[in-house]
């Protein structure tokens, strides 16, 4: 990694002349470090991904080790029923999680975006649990939600709920407990991201829509909607990686509990790997996950016309 | 999205002005929501956003075994008990050290890359941008046993490096493509100026580009501290050694005790926020500004 660093250093050319007639290697030697980089560890992890899902490979039983074809695949479509059982949680996870830290994110910009006493303060702490890590969010939830000691309690003291309710340890209730906590933390980035692009509507539009005596409900659906298309479509579509992909809330919150009833897709290769040393499984698992959302990012891509007629 | 959609530049904190007063006429009816529509919701869901910070604060200061919901008597037993006995005090130098040296490799990084990206035309420049785009859809997560291989062959498991290029590594990308952002929108003509005067490219770009860009590398670093700070996966997978945990994986070993103690946990908890709570209050200001925007357009 020093030399990395070391490299990045852009070189200074040796020549004295107009800087128009920079070598033309330049642009090469500044990605150089960068590209470096990605290829040994995010390009190659990939293709070895590839390459062991084909493979049986367990590093506590070296005897079995050798090329599978596609028996991994076969496995899991066919003769494993977590694999289904975890995809279909993981497609809940997302769809939930996303589409109402959308809503509240949305809603939360729209309030922030206006002007009125206290903004910048009312900004920063709606804000705040945005740079708060997953293991944090698990932290500071399972002290909330503690049967003895948390906020259970006090809330059956006003009649909500009951004494002793363990909210993580109930099979039914478990999914909305980890959903909350995943929107308190998840809700900002959304509001943000929406804010930033909301700077960016054009004041006269408004102004024109107001001549013409739109009211505002109508204003926000045909001015502000439609110019934060393009921002909702993508940062939609990256939080859904995300949190598909994003294993530390679950793995530390509920630990994919009770009874495995909140265990996503990457939850289940991340224990078939580490646990079970299964690798070639776990390859073949992950090479599934590429493929489905690989699959469900161009459809949707498609679906919603992004970046589409008035571009 | 496109490589044409990345390549358009965010409008860069380096010229955001605060928001320009509105002029008067414009206010009617757009800002004339009544106030408890904004104020109502906005008290709702501030209960919501405050009550967990609160509540860990409670715990970590008020003695064990206390039901009271103010932190009083107040004491920081927790706080010693965990960052002696649970070496938390450990825990946080590693942090500091993988958040710090992340973070400076990722800025010296994506500014070699970046510059190139926003200043020439290469041959593979197409293929590059849509590599950078593509690698937002790789899960640091689904390539843990590639890694963890990769680190043993290098004999870097159980050393914080492994942590470190793991953590560059998937940072990189949306770094790079915010960096080249920030760059497009400081005119060429500045440079061409210095060159003009005498200033080879390297010198003309310390001179004139970069203090421009501070803002932007000022985001693009902060953001790549808080993100190494608080990721947990690569250090739990690759630091075996409990004299090289991170702050995350303490965490986590606290939660996972066989009795959990809550008030220890509670102090950890503050222990890994206040770095980033710190970070946060630092780039606020550039948060809408600049560096979101670059990012949705990434």
């Amino acid at each position: 990694m020093a030399q990395a660093a070391a490299v990045a250093k852009p070189p200074t050319p040796p020549r004295r002349r107009r800087a128009s007639a920079t070598p033309r290697r330049l642009p090469y030697l500044l990605i150089a470090p960068a590209a470096l980089l990605m290829l040994g560890f995010i390009a190659y992890p990939v293709i070895s991904v590839f390459y062991y899902s084909l493979q049986d490979y367990n590093p506590t039983k070296p005897w079995r080790n050798g090329f599978a074809g596609f028996d991994n695949f076969v496995q899991a479509f066919t003769d494993d029923p977590l694999f289904w059982d975890t995809l279909v949680f993981s497609a809940k996870w997302v769809f939930v999680e996303v589409g109402l830290q959308l809503l509240f994110g949305l809603a939360l910009a729209l309030i922030v975006n206006q002007t009125f006493a206290g903004r910048a303060l009312g900004r920063a702490l709606v804000f705040s649990p945005w740079a708060v890590s997953g293991v944090l969010t698990s932290a500071i939830w399972v002290l909330l939600y503690n049967s003895q000691t948390g906020i259970t309690r006090y809330l059956a003291d006003v009649g909500i709920g009951s004494y002793g309710t363990s909210w993580l340890s109930d099979t039914g209730s478990v999914f909305w407990a980890a959903v909350v906590a995943d929107l308190w933390r998840g809700v900002p980035f959304f509001a943000i991201l929406i804010l930033a692009d909301l700077q960016s509507v054009s004041k006269d539009l408004y102004e024109a829509a107001e001549v013409d005596g739109a009211s505002r409900i109508k204003q926000f659906w045909h001015i502000t909607l439609p110019h934060l298309k393009d921002a909702i479509v993508l940062s939609t579509l990256l939080r859904a990686v995300w949190e598909f992909n994003n294993v530390d809330l679950l793995y530390t919150l509920t630990g994919g509990g009770p009874a495995g009833v909140t265990t996503t897709l990457p939850l289940y290769i991340a224990n078939t790997s580490v646990d079970a040393h299964n690798f070639g499984y776990a390859s073949a698992l992950t090479t599934v996950a590429f493929v489905i959302l690989l699959f469900c990012s161009i459809v949707y891509l498609r679906l919603s016309k992004f970046g589409g007629e008035d571009k | 999205m496109s490589v044409k959609e990345a390549t358009k530049a965010a409008p860069a904190p380096v010229r955001a002005a605060p928001e320009p007063p509105r002029p008067k006429k414009r206010n009617r009816s757009w800002d004339e929501v009544p106030r408890w529509q904004i104020y109502l919701p906005l008290s709702i869901y501030l209960v919501f956003t405050l009550i967990p910070f609160y509540w860990i604060l409670l715990f970590s200061l008020r003695p064990a075994g206390s039901t009271s919901l103010v932190p009083w008597p107040m004491t920081f037993d927790h706080f010693e008990k965990v960052w002696t006995e649970r070496s938390f005090g450990t825990y946080f130098q590693n942090s500091v050290l993988v958040g710090v040296v992340t973070l400076l490799m990722t800025t010296l990084v994506a500014l070699a890359g970046g510059y190139a990206l926003a200043r020439f035309n290469f041959k593979i420049k197409r293929a590059f941008m849509l590599a950078l785009l593509c690698s937002q859809f790789v899960p640091g997560a689904l390539l843990l046993v590639p890694l963890f291989e990769i680190f043993a062959e290098l004999q870097m498991i159980n050393s914080l490096g492994s942590v470190i290029i793991a953590e560059t590594v998937f940072q990189l990308p949306l770094s790079m493509i915010l960096i080249s952002n920030f760059i497009k929108n400081v005119p060429y003509s500045l440079e061409e100026a210095a060159w003009v005067d005498g200033c080879n490219r390297m010198t003309a770009f310390r001179i004139v580009v970069l203090p421009l860009l501070r803002p932007g590398l000022i985001a693009v670093g902060s953001f790549a501290f808080v993100h190494s700070w608080n990721h947990f996966l690569f250090a739990l997978m690759f630091l075996n050694n409990q004299e090289k945990q991170t702050i995350p994986v303490g965490l986590n070993t606290l939660m996972g005790a066989d009795s959990v103690d809550l008030g220890a946990l509670a102090a950890g908890g503050i222990i890994a926020a206040v770095p980033v709570v710190i970070v946060f209050a630092f780039i606020q200001k550039w948060l809408i500004t600049g560096f979101s925007a670059g990012a949705v357009k990434g």
